[in-house]
């Protein structure tokens, strides 16, 4: 190749990649030398970041799968809140971790089913089917929670053999229980059916132009039913997460908001799959350090504003990115067939 | 083998109260352009969309190729070779050209979308049909023209032997109403045949092959461009004998009304759409704005009537200042505005025809007595100028979004005449109307002029700026680009400067 093409490539890859370069260099940077002075605590600040973010990155891919195709899905709370219960008694009168992940995940699949029915079949406003599922999962949560049933054992790490032993990135990347593993691999899938196949292309189609992918013979309703179901799975896994992985118990509005922080992860991830792990590490991150900086003790801050770190963030980065992003065309507008 | 690509028998369509489709018989030769012209609200969508499978005839029988068919869903049409080009386009906007045309029919390599095979495609199409389109190109950056080829070369993508064009030129420039009839000839060459539905008589003359006209849900009859002329193709249109040229005398231009300086708009993005313009219309004449949709004449319209923030530069009505977004102010300084969008801007479609009729007056006597409304002088009101105005409504306490788009225009046209004018802001006062009441709106605007208001006239139908403006401003990118006389200009000096063409530019302007 010629120099001025060449050049021209160069600008072009930079332009494309410059930030997302500078930014990981830095990052790692930060890494190596916070790790070079206290390697034990830098190693548990990064694997409670991907801990922490495995709810909010799990929560945010439902909401873009639905976003996606137009519906706007504000009852992950709510979906995660259920699943993480529901997980959580199967597990308790079952003895069986495997049974409870899974009927976290239906449970989930479930209230998908629900919002589906409500926004796309019944055309209500999609907010409301949202609140509703958030109001309704509460109330039941709340309701038959009884105080004094305990989990049958919890989701253990897995480390993956000698993987494990490679200094910091073993016991951060490789010595996680399975959810955790499975939100990454998720992460990918994801991108993978949302940009490289048929499936991918008629969900954004049905989210920018709904009527154009009709008259293609596409079924509109279908995908979105399709799209929202799976969505809700994908967050009955984080609500299972929630109480069988992280935890090992259930506890009252044990979601603790984290729904919501998922669809603000969502919107900072640009409604990509990548992006969205991205943002969900950065949140993960600031309440890992929260924590740090509670329990090491060193700041002279009061707890409650450390606590208010991740949600801080939240605010912030909302305010200062929502005007930018640009979500699906058709988001949250019910489709009418013509005639 | 049929010699006919698609004929519908005897087809009848009901809606609640309307017979859309009264017994409608169409044929359509392989390889012929075949022109559907009707009034609209004649039924030539709904047999379009009866053909393309959205709707369900109630009798009827369809045939492609000489087999009788039934077509439940634009899936069958596709199946059947039957491709339609809506009026809005059916694109994704943010999707590249190669991923709009294989939606729906995707080729894959195992799981994943294989779009090379899809850029391979667009470039065979292009090079078999001689459409030029980057295949990589993201469609939202496209111009219109481009984007109505990416429309043609979806049909052809689904091996679409007939093909459905519905309103295709409304959105071109003159010279991109030319590319398209070059493509359409190209198409029919290679055996497409075209079903082409319009309400432009000249265009029809220019490029059918036969001509079918429907009138009221049925068809009116069937003839061929030699065997008729615009003046019969508007009389079978319409019904009666229609005059086609306004007639109208010299201008008698007097004081100057609207003067804008140095304008600068932005639009919803915030990009600038109002580009420095300096206009002047003055009472007795009509300043016609011609340009191709999208180059800024809806923000320059917004900010001369007070809807939008202006940015930079003035608008004095009758030299006097125009305070930011006052549109109380231009009210009650003489200004009417026939809006672009007559369902967003124009009415209030939930409220009656006597409520609309008061809007820009309700607040004073007689409408009004001290905080109560004078309900008897609303109606009288509404009673007087559809009379006065011709309205056809079953009453005056229908609501205005029942009425049909012609009836709803007169609404707006008959308050904001009912005022006393000094400056009239139509902007594409006839879009989408039928031949009737184009001639009616027509006449009424020449009347105002003649009382002596001003009128600054946008629309982005040439024939419409030719026939009704004195001067004739274009636009283009946010710009005059450059003010004729009406009289001097000819069609394709306008198409020209409304496509941006240096060429035809003289020295730049002050209108």
């Amino acid at each position: 190749m010629n120099t001025p093409a060449s050049f021209a490539n160069w600008k072009l890859f930079w332009k494309r990649w410059g930030i997302g370069l500078t930014t990981t260099a830095v990052v790692v940077a930060a890494i190596l030398y916070y790790y070079a002075r206290t390697p034990q605590v830098t190693e548990a600040v990064l694997a409670s970041t991907l801990r922490q973010s495995v709810p909010l990155v799990l929560g945010a891919l439902c909401g873009l799968m639905g976003e996606r195709a137009a519906v706007i899905n504000i009852g992950i709370e709510g979906q995660m809140l259920m699943a993480a219960f529901v997980a959580f008694l199967v597990n308790v009168y079952t003895g069986n971790l495997l049974l409870g992940v899974t009927a976290g995940i239906l449970i989930g699949a479930l209230l998908g089913l629900l919002l589906a029915f409500m926004s796309v079949t019944l055309k209500i406003d999609q907010i409301i089917g949202g609140t509703v599922i958030n109001i309704l999962a509460i109330g039941l949560t709340g309701y038959f929670y009884k105080v004094g049933l305990s989990a049958h054992g919890k989701l253990n790490p897995i480390p993956l053999g000698p993987l494990a032993k490679i200094p910091l990135i073993g016991p951060v990347l490789f010595d996680n229980p399975p959810i955790t593993y499975a939100s990454i691999i998720l992460v990918f899938v994801v991108h993978y059916v949302l940009f490289y196949t048929p499936w991918g292309l008629r969900t954004r189609a049905v989210g920018e132009h709904p009527r154009a992918a009709d008259t293609l013979g596409i079924n509109v309703y279908l995908v979105r039913y399709v799209n929202v179901v799976v969505g809700g799975a994908l967050a009955g896994l984080a609500g299972a997460y929630l109480s069988l992985e992280a935890v090992g118990s259930f506890e009252r509005l044990m979601t603790n908001g984290r729904g919501f922080v998922a669809l603000a992860v969502m919107i900072f991830g640009k409604w990509t799959p990548l992006g969205s792990w991205g943002a969900a590490l950065l949140f993960g991150f600031a309440t890992a350090l929260q924590t740090q900086l509670q329990f090491g003790g060193k700041v002279n801050i009061p707890p409650q504003f450390i606590g208010m770190l991740p949600y801080l963030l939240t605010i912030i980065v909302l305010a200062g990115f929502v005007g930018r992003a640009r979500p699906p065309a058709a988001d949250g507008i019910p489709y009418e067939k013509e005639g | 083998m049929s010699e006919m690509a698609l004929e519908v028998r005897n087809i009848v369509k009901r809606f609640p109260g309307v017979l859309a489709n009264d017994h409608v018989n169409f044929s359509l030769r392989k390889g012929e352009v075949h022109a559907l012209l009707g009034e609209n609200g004649a039924g030539k969508t709904t047999l379009m969309n009866i053909i393309y499978g959205l709707y369900h005839p109630d009798e009827g029988d369809i045939f492609v190729d000489g087999q009788k068919v039934t077509i439940d869903s634009p899936h069958d049409a596709i199946r059947l070779g039957i491709g339609m080009v809506h009026q809005h386009f059916m694109l994704v906007p943010v999707f590249t050209v190669a991923e709009n045309l294989i939606l729906g029919a995707e080729p894959t390599k195992g799981w994943s979308l294989d779009l090379a095979a899809a850029r391979k495609a667009v470039r065979r199409l292009s090079e078999q049909y001689g459409l030029e389109v980057d295949p990589d190109a993201v469609v939202e950056d496209l111009p219109v023209g481009v984007q109505q080829r990416v429309e043609i070369l979806k049909a052809l993508y689904r091996e679409a032997k007939v093909l459905v064009l519905d309103e295709p030129t409304a959105v071109l420039t003159p010279q991109e109403v030319e590319e398209l009839f070059v493509i359409m000839r190209q198409l029919t060459e290679r055996g497409v045949s075209i079903i082409f539905i319009t309400h432009k008589l000249k265009e029809v003359l220019a490029i059918a092959d036969h001509i079918t006209v429907m009138r009221r849900g049925k068809v009116v009859g069937t003839t061929t461009p030699a065997e008729t002329s615009e003046q019969g193709l508007a009389a079978m249109m319409v019904g009666r004998e229609v005059v086609l040229q306004v007639e109208k005398a010299p201008a008698q231009p007097a004081d100057v009304v609207l003067e804008v300086r140095d304008l600068h708009v932005e639009d919803e993005r915030g990009l600038l759409a109002v580009d420095g313009v300096n206009l002047e219309v003055r009472a007795g004449e009509i300043l016609g704005v011609a340009g191709v949709q999208g180059n800024g004449q809806t923000e320059l319209v917004e900010a001369i009537t007070g809807l939008r923030h202006i940015r930079g530069g003035k608008v004095l009505l009758g030299g006097q200042a125009v305070p930011p977004r006052a549109p109380r102010f231009l009210i009650e300084h003489g200004m009417g505005h026939i809006p672009e969008d007559r369902q967003k801007h124009g009415l209030v479609l939930s409220y009656t025809i006597a409520d609309n009729l008061v809007l820009c007056t309700y607040y004073k006597p007689p409408f009004a007595k001290g905080m109560q409304r004078n309900q008897a002088a609303v109606v009288e009101n509404a009673r007087r100028l559809v009379e006065q105005f011709d309205v056809r409504t079953p009453s005056i306490f229908t609501t205005a979004g029942s009425l049909s788009g012609g009836n709803q225009q007169k609404v707006i046209v008959a308050r904001e005449f009912s005022r006393p004018l000094k400056l009239l802001v139509a902007n594409q006062p006839t879009r989408g109307l039928d031949v009737g009441s184009i001639e009616y709106i027509h006449k009424r605007i020449i009347q105002m002029r003649d009382q002596g208001a001003a009128v600054l006239l946008v629309s982005a139908e040439l024939d419409e700026i030719m026939s009704l403006a004195d001067r004739i401003a274009v636009m283009y990118h946010g710009k005059i680009v450059a003010v004729l006389e009406a009289g001097k200009a000819t069609r394709t000096e306008l198409g020209l400067l409304m496509a941006g063409s240096q060429a035809a530019q003289p020295e730049a302007v002050q209108a």
